[in-house]
């Protein structure tokens, strides 16, 4: 387990090097000049020089990027300009919002997901499975923004049942005291309800909006699965042997059917991370989906290269994760190993 | 044909009728029987590449002409589908537009095809360097987050039609030549292959015109889902700023401008070209999944 | 709209009473802290408290506004209805006497000022500011040297509570500039504690934390998320402000906070599209608050050292051409004052801004494109500042429509907001939109900065022109010597000269918009155009 483990970690350098290089070059191509905002409105081009070479952006690229390398290994992502602070501490403070809502859209998504895969399955080419398909593939053919937009006109504006969209906690509650970053379990082990529905409102039309758009793969997925493990000869051998279908579908035929859904999971989670940049604007959402993308409009790339790199990791680590799930899930894929 | 043939000496004896073969057309003709909603995403298609190909030809107003006494009109007998806060013609515009997304769409699937199947292809067919060049690039770009690194291509390259295909092509890229490469693995070895390699055709010569359309049918599945995709992702990229310029028409940049004017009443602005965007990536996933029936020969009985 | 609010009604009880999440206000508790505490919504926050520090962006000045004191400030006058900050008439803040002389001004402090902390405010920490302020380089200094504030020798400390200030040379925009965000009073001793070696003038300190004797300080700033100001109950500068606590939102989406401020759970926001303030202000159930900027103007400009816009045929063709009261139907919805379509016997005044005689006339502006050998027209390409797409798009799109009508074609440039301080400083644009706003309100300093041959940033256009120059600089000496009547010729000379050669072609001077609900009161309008905490009024 140990040696698998390291070599994963082994293969993933090389993808990890690449993104460094890329990202580098990346925001030095991309237009906006650093030194002309640090030197501020009426600076004159020698001005603006000056604060270039304070900056060492007049350095040859190689030079520059040794630098930024050093940086990195010193755990010094940069400043970002428009919040002022250190990259890692920003990114450190809206990691947790950001995983939170993930985690939660996607649990909502595998709660309704996963059922009507079942279901489809099951019934296949009935009235269920067309319906499946066409619900799950309408939730993925609009654009996130715009389900998250018609979410809150619908439930918060027209309704009044979700609260304001003014992003992790009403103004008028403080956070729990931070032990993972996660409000909804920082304020249960403060044992504060009040605070854990405080905190739960919000987060419920952000995670509806992400869990709408993940549905589609999931059900197709969980669908297909089953289709092929309910063709097996175990199960029909279950069957003939009179067992419930009750229990034939749920604990014979879904416990085989869960690894390559389980896949899909770590497939969609990854996807899903990328993806909310625009749910977190929406619903402003202080993840770090919306402060990579206010810092890559206003040519900011510190914050950028920062939150690319962590998400590399992220996903190093994600699928890592993933396989010794496999393994724990079936036990050929640890002996093949 | 039936009964037994008299042989007249010296006639040559008639050819035997053709086996029954399960042809295509008729095997789409079965699954589309079988499966309604694909009858109905083929139909979808058919109605949007009419309006991109006559689009401009039948708008009833010119997509870009304001008429600003007119603005912000709700659905009316003048305007079907209402007009935009400079007055143009809401109808006009998603018409228009469907060249423009379907465009985007195909050729952002062409050029990702071009790219990443055959680098795929090529990478499972001659394995060695180039399966390991092909991979590190595709793990290179999958350890991005995708929506991110398109936004960041074009904000580097400017905000063109040209650049938001390329920056779909590049993301798409890894998923092309991972599932190519899979398929040439498989049918390296394989019977007809070797047969070409023996009448003397060149390695290169074999990948392009024996394998490659062998890959295929299954790349085409796949094709469908990303040219749904690529629509997304240019509307994904209009909200944030970084999609077409104005005042070209297109679906994602009007959904993203008329996202704000929902709270406002004025839900036609949105509504409309969402729709359009929506039946039309509703449809690609549909057809998506219709031609993975009728291709997937596990399915054929 | 009527079934929306019987929705509204029913469901906010429903919602109430069944509802594990009911809101805020249905707690007593909660309710007494709504009440007391005001929320401001916008699009972006600052990222930096201090006005000093380095690339500070705009929503940080009104942080260093609300939290800073300045020597003097202004007396409030009323205009329209709205209290308007008076540019000729001064108030003491920190100050408690000002004695004008020939070359200095000597400042008393008042005897009970404090900063914050406890401790007092005394002349050196005065001079230390203003020192940081010429000395740090950027915008702050640039600022102070509008008013010929550019040394530290020019402040004098003479004793514990007096300060002088010698002047350079005899400049009418010295004692404006004393009172605009930059020279705020900090407290020298505290920043010094948590100055370095690398950073003697302690910016690292002064933008996480405010450090001064204002009426409010930061208590909590997130940056990006939120910044939370509590009042200062021991401030001299003026009347203790009425409301305890600010807490300032950044909301990324536009309908989102509109949609905040019409269900009331927002109570200030100026930061809205204009369509909605003018459907907010016929809904009738928010206060909205509409100032013309000063001394500021939209328009669009043109590089005249580059053909084809170098001759002045080709621009008043252009200024012929552009649909102006399109935009300001489609665009300001009725929110700014035109700058065009003045009619043939206006007379020009001694002020700014002020409209020229252009209108929309096709006509004409083909005819001139042909008398200068452009009848078959070019093509070019038409900028803005994606910073302010909200306005600037649509002016562009509807501009381009109708140049395309005399046949210039423009391709659309649309730069992101944090370059464009750098392209416009680059002077390659043919043609782009923008605006320009000074803080200092007299026709002169516009003129400085946009029309001068000196060719600042701001002379986006790249103009240079002898005569131009002899009138400003004629304006700028006759204002300092109290000479009206040279002062009022010279300034009329300027903006006809402006308006024959129309480098640039204003087009509106903006309003400055903010709504409000019901029970908020006490909107003051200041050059800075940003809110000022300190007269704001809740129930």
């Amino acid at each position: 387990m140990l040696r698998q483990t390291g070599k994963r970690l082994i293969t993933a350098i090389p993808s990890l090097i690449g993104v460094i290089v890329v990202t580098f070059l990346l925001t030095r191509v991309l237009p906006g000049d650093t030194a002309a905002y640090f030197a501020g409105p009426a600076a004159t081009p020698q001005a603006i020089a000056e604060v270039r070479a304070k900056l060492g952006l007049d350095q040859p690229l190689p030079k520059q990027f040794v630098r930024y390398v050093r940086d990195l290994a010193h755990g010094d992502f940069g400043t970002s300009l428009t919040t002022g602070q250190p990259v890692i501490s920003d990114i450190a403070s809206r990691l947790p919002a950001s995983a939170e809502l993930t985690l939660l859209g996607l649990v909502i998504a595998m709660a309704i997901a996963v059922p009507l895969g079942i279901l489809a399955a099951v019934r296949q080419g009935s009235l269920i499975d067309h319906a499946c398909r066409i619900v799950a593939t309408a939730g993925v053919s609009l654009p996130v923004f715009f389900t998250g937009l018609l979410l809150v006109y619908a439930f918060y504006f027209l309704l009044g049942w979700a609260p304001a969209p003014l992003g992790r906690l009403d103004v008028f509650y403080t956070p729990p005291p931070q032990v993972t970053g996660f409000y909804l379990i920082d304020s249960l082990l403060a044992r504060d309800l009040a605070l854990f529905r405080a905190c739960l409102a919000p987060l419920i039309l952000p995670a509806a909006t992400l869990a709408i758009f993940s549905l589609a793969p999931i059900a197709r997925m969980t669908r297909a699965a089953m289709l092929s493990v309910l063709a097996s000869d175990f199960v029909r051998t279950a069957r003939a042997n009179g067992l419930a279908p009750h229990r034939v579908i749920v604990t014979y035929a879904f416990r085989n059917a869960m690894l390559p859904v389980v896949t899909t999971l770590g497939m969609v989670f990854s996807f899903l991370l990328g993806a909310n940049v625009l749910v977190e604007k929406v619903f402003a959402w202080p993840g770090i989906g919306s402060y990579a993308v206010e810092a890559l409009i206003a040519s900011d790339y510190a914050p950028v290269q920062g939150f690319v790199l962590t998400m590399a990791v992220l996903y190093v680590l994600l699928n890592l994760a993933i396989d010794l799930l496999y393994g724990v899930i079936d036990p050929r894929v640890r002996i093949e190993a | 044909m039936s009964g037994a043939m008299r042989m007249e000496p010296g006639a040559v004896a008639a050819p035997a009728p053709p086996a029954k073969q399960t042809s295509l057309l008729s095997h789409a003709r079965h699954v589309i029987g079988e499966n309604p909603v694909t009858g109905l995403a083929f139909g979808l298609f058919v109605l949007l590449a009419l309006c991109a190909l006559l689009g401009p030809a039948i708008a009833p107003y010119d997509p870009l002409a304001s008429d600003v006494a007119a603005k912000l009109q709700a659905p009316s007998l003048h305007h079907w589908f209402g007009t935009d806060e400079y007055g143009r013609d809401i109808l006009s515009r998603v018409m228009v537009a469907a060249r423009l997304d379907l465009g985007i769409a195909i050729f952002s699937v062409a050029l990702v095809f071009a790219l990443g199947g055959v680098s795929g292809v090529a990478a499972g067919f001659f394995g060695g360097w180039t399966d390991l060049i092909v991979g590190r690039i595709a793990d290179t770009i999958m350890a991005f987050p995708l929506f991110v690194l398109a936004m960041g291509i074009v904000a580097a390259l400017g905000n063109t039609v040209t650049n938001i295909v390329i920056a779909t092509a590049i993301i798409n890229f890894p998923l092309y030549a991972r599932v190519a490469r899979a398929e040439a693995n498989v049918r390296r070895d394989a019977g007809f292959v070797q047969a070409a390699r023996l009448s003397g055709n060149g390695e290169l010569r074999i990948v392009l015109t024996q394998v490659l359309p062998n890959v295929m049918p299954i790349m085409v599945v796949q094709m469908s889902l990303t040219m749904g995709y690529a629509i997304l992702n240019a509307a994904g990229l209009s909200f944030i700023g970084l999609g077409v310029r104005p005042p070209t028409p297109e679906w994602g940049i009007m959904v993203a401008e008329g996202a704000g004017n929902i709270i406002s009443g004025e839900w036609w602005i949105a509504l409309f070209p969402g729709a359009a965007l929506m039946l039309a990536v509703f449809c690609f996933n549909l057809l998506g999944d219709g031609l993975r029936d009728i291709v997937d020969p596990q399915r054929r009985t | 709209m009527k079934r929306r609010d019987f929705l509204k009604s029913m469901t906010a009880l429903a919602a109430g009473s069944a509802l594990p999440t009911a809101p805020a206000i249905w707690s007593p508790a909660k309710a007494q802290a709504r009440q007391e505490t005001l929320l401001i919504v916008s699009e972006s926050g600052p990222n930096n408290l201090d006005i000093h520090g380095v690339g500070t962006n705009v929503p940080g000045y009104e942080v260093s506004w609300n939290c800073y004191d300045r020597l003097i400030s202004h007396e409030m006058k009323t205009v329209n209805g709205t209290p308007y900050y008076d540019r000729d008439k001064f108030k003491m803040e920190l100050a408690d006497d000002m004695a004008i002389g020939d070359m200095s001004v000597t400042f008393k402090l008042k005897k009970n000022a404090v900063f914050q902390d406890g401790t007092p405010v005394t002349a050196k920490d005065v001079k230390w500011s203003l020192d940081r302020a010429v000395s740090v380089g950027g915008f702050p200094t640039f600022q102070m040297g509008a008013g010929s504030l550019t040394k530290p020798e020019q402040f004098v400390v003479l004793d514990d509570r007096t300060i002088r200030i010698d002047f350079l040379r005899k400049d009418r925009l010295t004692i404006p500039d004393l009172a605009v965000i930059v020279p705020c009073v900090i407290n020298s001793e505290l920043v010094k504690k948590n100055a370095t070696e690398k950073d003697p003038w302690g910016l690292e300190y002064t933008k996480q934390n405010t450090a001064g004797s204002g009426a409010y300080r930061v208590t909590n700033w997130t940056a990006g998320t939120q910044v939370v100001l509590e009042r200062n109950d021991k401030w001299t500068g003026g009347p203790l402000p009425r409301v305890k606590r600010i807490v300032w939102r950044m909301v990324p989406s536009a309908g989102n906070r509109r949609a905040l401020l019409e269900r009331g759970d927002a109570d200030i926001s100026y930061d809205l599209p204009n369509k909605d303030f003018v459907e907010l202000k016929d809904a009738g159930k928010l206060t909205i608050v509409s100032t013309p900027y000063s001394n500021g103007i939209q328009y669009i400009g043109m590089n005249v050292k580059n053909p084809p816009f170098d001759d002045p045929k080709v621009r008043q063709a252009v200024a012929c051409a552009i649909p102006y009261q399109k935009i300001m139907d489609a665009v300001l919805f009725g929110l700014g004052r035109p700058l065009f379509g003045a009619p043939a016997d206006y007379r020009t005044e001694a002020a700014w801004p002020q409209p020229h005689k252009f209108t929309t006339d096709i006509a004409k502006a083909k005819q001139l494109m042909a008398e200068a050998g452009h009848a078959d027209g070019f093509e070019t390409t038409l900028s803005f500042d994606l910073g302010f797409a909200g306005v600037n798009e649509p002016i562009c799109v509807l501009t381009q429509e109708s140049l395309a009508q005399i046949g210039i074609k423009t391709t659309i440039n649309k730069v992101p907001g944090a370059n464009w301080r750098t392209e416009l400083n680059k002077k390659v644009m043919p043609l782009y939109t923008n605006v320009f706003s000074g803080w200092l309100d007299y026709p002169e300093y516009f003129f400085i900065w946009c029309y001068h041959g000196k060719n600042s940033i701001f002379n986006t256009m790249s103009y240079q022109s002898k005569a131009m120059d002899a009138l400003i600089d004629g304006a700028s000496v006759a204002a300092a010597e109290g000479d009206k009547a040279g002062y009022d010729k010279d300034v009329k000379g300027f903006v006809d000269l402006a308006y024959a050669d129309m480098p640039r072609i204003p087009l509106y001077q903006p309003y400055v918009n903010v709504a409000m609900q019901k029970n908020v009161s006490g909107y003051q309008y200041w050059f800075h155009r940003r809110l000022d905490y300190r007269a704001l009024v809740k129930g």
